[in-house]
């Protein structure tokens, strides 16, 4: 036990006495919180346009207003023929350009009916998608006025509820996310990161011949970044509650309890890819590879999982995160209790053992 | 002397056969996972039906949902609690309840309602979900509505026929945009983190101390660390190139000498924050940190998920002094919509002015730590 402590000593002050890194550490999940609470959205917003007004009357001038007004718009440019949207286009001065035709208010008078055309830039799909939709949007309200207000017969009404999240906060989304990911960095590849370098900077040789047993030196290595993930959950949940207006429905300890479980897995499969590893680039890089990028891919947190090509949806079900993740969300903000969570619980625990038994098992060969 | 450095650096990076795998399998993994993942486009929306009517009307409703393409319907519970508990479990996404007596309400009162309840933890996917919803329940209204009242064919109200064309990716394909902007954050990843992590390994295991007695200029040292990673690069680009076009049948629609010259030089500034980060981490776990730290910064600030004109005036000059965001327009302006060079003249002074700015910081820092 003295050797132990000794051993986890020389740990701690390895941690404590690298404040760029504890700097780094314990600043990134403020950094991506706040970064993801009030910078990141995907909603149209600004969007320059451009028009073509071929007719320059008085409804027209009253469209182009409305849609200057709207906060989904600022009208930049004038054309004087569609045939400039495509250089507007290729600067990435417009997402759309919108084309009035000839006589516009004189067609509407006459025959009822006058032509708008939308030409969107869909090299980015979405937004393309969502600024022609508003775009219609703003032009078929001013339509709407057009008509006379009678009601119609045979209404079919439509109420509906957002369930959990009201105020479609995205906080309820991303939280629970950044979480996951500041876990799995924290405590594998920070984790087979530090047992590495002992290989490749030759102390490992020194720990081998001195009296620590093996499973001394990797709790010990786990403890100081076990302590930094946690204290970083802490800091996580304190911030989305008191700044981001997150709800903590569920029962807290089921959640750290969860959390616990998670830095375990996530530690033996750091301690694995340490095991088979000799340079600290290489677990490095496996751990970005192998870890990182499945873990953010099939989490469910950035890419719907259910939109999925099938063989991927099939390896997504290995991927430990994406049971976190769901978890997280059941306790946090849907506040389900254990009886709803179990399965996810119960794959997390069967995927930890048998992680550990693997690094376990090459770790004493190597030995 | 430069000639010997660089031998020395060439013989560094291939002697070490796994990281060469993994440069070249990294980036092919991400570029096909990530596109292929991320489709984003909502459709299997699943749907708990709750229809309490069982009449002619809600039957339509139900089917046209289920026929929209957007909506799966995956339940028929038998009360409210177990819809509510598979709405808890994931199992559902949104819950319609059509209550009793609803088509009965519907013609002689001339008024009905249906209750939508949506899992809103996905904002996005909630509010399209009930966007498509609203939709389709007006379409089947109006038809409903024609069964009764025969409208007149001819206008008798102002109607504006709206049409839309959508240029460059009318097949909405999410795949050809997701790639070309992969492919700028590869180039970071290579030209940042490696080169990074292999200068700071000679801190780490003392070799710098020995180069610091050597003869060699500190420029000298800094330009051969700099010129395999920049070749690398360019390969990894290369192979990038290729896959979009195995993978997702993309082909650029301008030229690829374009795409090329703005890489060559993204590539300087990339190497160059790199150099710079490892003037400031004296361990490989500092300078894994710290790329990793400004790896997540400049990519999600740089519009590759998220559009930079819905930031807020902070964030967005922020994105301006990111040279990713600029090389993840280039790349998409390129690679779609066969934007020239001349199109994209100020994204190239950016990036010169950050290839010059990066590697000066680096060049400057380098030099004190040996004095």
């Amino acid at each position: 036990m003295k050797v132990f402590l000794a051993f986890l000593k020389k740990e701690f002050r390895h941690v404590l006495r690298d404040r760029r890194s504890l700097a780094v550490l314990i600043g990134m999940p403020i950094v991506m919180l706040l970064m993801y609470g009030f910078a990141l959205s995907t909603e149209v917003k600004n969007s320059r346009i451009a028009i073509v007004d071929l007719s320059k009357d008085e409804v027209t001038r009253t469209l182009i207003q409305r849609l200057d007004a709207s906060r989904y718009f600022t009208v930049t440019e004038y054309l004087d023929n569609p045939e400039g949207a495509d250089l507007l286009f290729r600067q990435g001065k417009a997402r759309a350009v919108v084309v009035f035709q000839e006589g516009f208010q004189k067609s509407l008078l006459h025959t009822n009916t006058a032509s708008v055309q939308i030409i969107a830039d869909a090299s980015d799909t979405n937004t393309g998608n969502t600024v022609a939709f508003y775009i219609s949007s703003i032009i078929r309200a001013y339509q709407d006025e057009l008509l006379t207000h009678q009601k119609l017969p045979y209404r079919i009404q439509m109420e509906a509820q957002l369930a959990y999240n009201p105020q479609l906060k995205s906080a309820f989304n991303f939280v629970p996310g950044v979480m996951v990911l500041i876990l799995i960095l924290l405590c594998s590849m920070l984790t087979a990161v530090a047992i590495v370098r002992e290989k490749e900077t030759g102390t490992m040789e020194l720990i081998l011949v001195s009296p620590v047993r093996p499973w001394m030196m990797i709790v010990a290595k786990a403890i100081p970044f076990l302590l930094v993930g946690l204290i970083n959950v802490a800091m996580i949940l304190l911030i989305s509650y008191t700044v981001l207006g997150l709800p903590m429905r569920g029962n807290l300890l089921l959640l750290v309890a969860e959390c616990g479980l998670f830095v375990l897995l996530a530690l033996s499969l750091g301690l694995l890819i340490s095991t088979r590893t000799d340079s600290q680039q290489t677990a490095l890089f496996i751990s970005l590879v192998g870890l990182m990028l499945p873990s953010l891919v099939f989490s469910g947190f950035m890419f719907p999982l259910e939109n999925m090509p099938l063989p991927l949806q099939y390896i997504s079900k290995i991927v430990p995160t994406r049971y976190f993740f769901n978890i997280l969300k059941s306790v946090m903000i849907k506040g389900l209790g254990f009886s709803q969570v179990w399965k996810d619980t119960l794959v997390m625990a069967g995927m930890t053992v048998f992680l550990l038994g693997m690094a376990v098992r090459s770790f004493k060969m190597r030995l | 002397m430069l000639k010997a450095l660089l031998n020395k650096e060439f013989r560094q990076i291939f002697r070490n056969p796994s990281i060469i795998r993994l440069m070249l399998a990294a980036p092919i993994m991400q570029l096909i996972l990530i596109p292929l993942a991320a489709d984003f486009e909502v459709k299997n929306i699943q749907l708990a039906v709750l229809d309490w009517d069982h009449s002619t009307y809600s039957q339509k409703i139900i089917s046209r949902l289920g026929a929209s393409g957007y909506f799966q319907l995956v339940e028929t519970p038998k009360d409210a609690a177990t819809a509510q508990e598979a709405l808890d479990n994931n199992r559902v996404d949104m819950i319609l309840e059509i209550p009793q007596r609803f088509e009965r309400d519907l013609v002689r009162e001339d008024e009905a309602k249906v209750y939508f309840k949506a899992d809103a933890v996905d904002v996005m996917k909630a509010g399209l979900a009930i966007n498509y919803s609203g939709q389709i329940i007006q379409q089947v209204n109006q038809e409903i509505r024609e069964d009764f009242v025969q409208l007149p064919r001819f206008n008798p109200v102002p109607m504006l026929n709206i049409s839309t064309q959508y240029w460059y990716n009318p097949g909405f394909n999410y795949r050809h945009y997701m790639a070309p902007g992969i492919l700028a954050l590869l180039l970071i990843m290579v030209g940042s983190m490696m080169c990074a992590l292999n200068i700071v390994r000679e801190k780490e295991i003392g070799t710098m101390e020995q180069m610091n007695v050597t003869p060699v200029k500190s420029y000298q040292f800094l330009l051969a660390k700099l010129i395999p990673f920049w070749l690398l690069g360019l390969v990894s680009l290369t192979i990038g190139l290729i896959v979009c076009f195995l993978a997702f049948g993309l082909v650029a629609a301008g030229s690829y000498v374009t795409i090329y010259l703005f890489a060559m030089v993204y590539l300087i500034a990339a190497l160059g924050i790199g150099q710079l980060l490892a003037t400031f981490s004296d361990t490989q776990q500092q300078a894994t940190l710290f790329s990793f730290f400004f790896m997540m910064m400049f990519v999600l600030l740089s519009g590759l998920y998220t559009p930079i004109e819905s930031m807020p005036l902070w964030a967005k000059s922020i994105a301006w002094a990111n040279p990713v965001s600029h090389f993840v327009d280039v790349m998409r302006s390129v690679m779609l919509k066969g934007s020239t060079l001349y199109d994209l003249k100020y994204r190239m002074f950016w990036l010169i002015g950050f290839a010059i700015l990066f590697n000066v910081l680096a060049m400057l820092n380098y030099r004190k730590r040996v004095g």
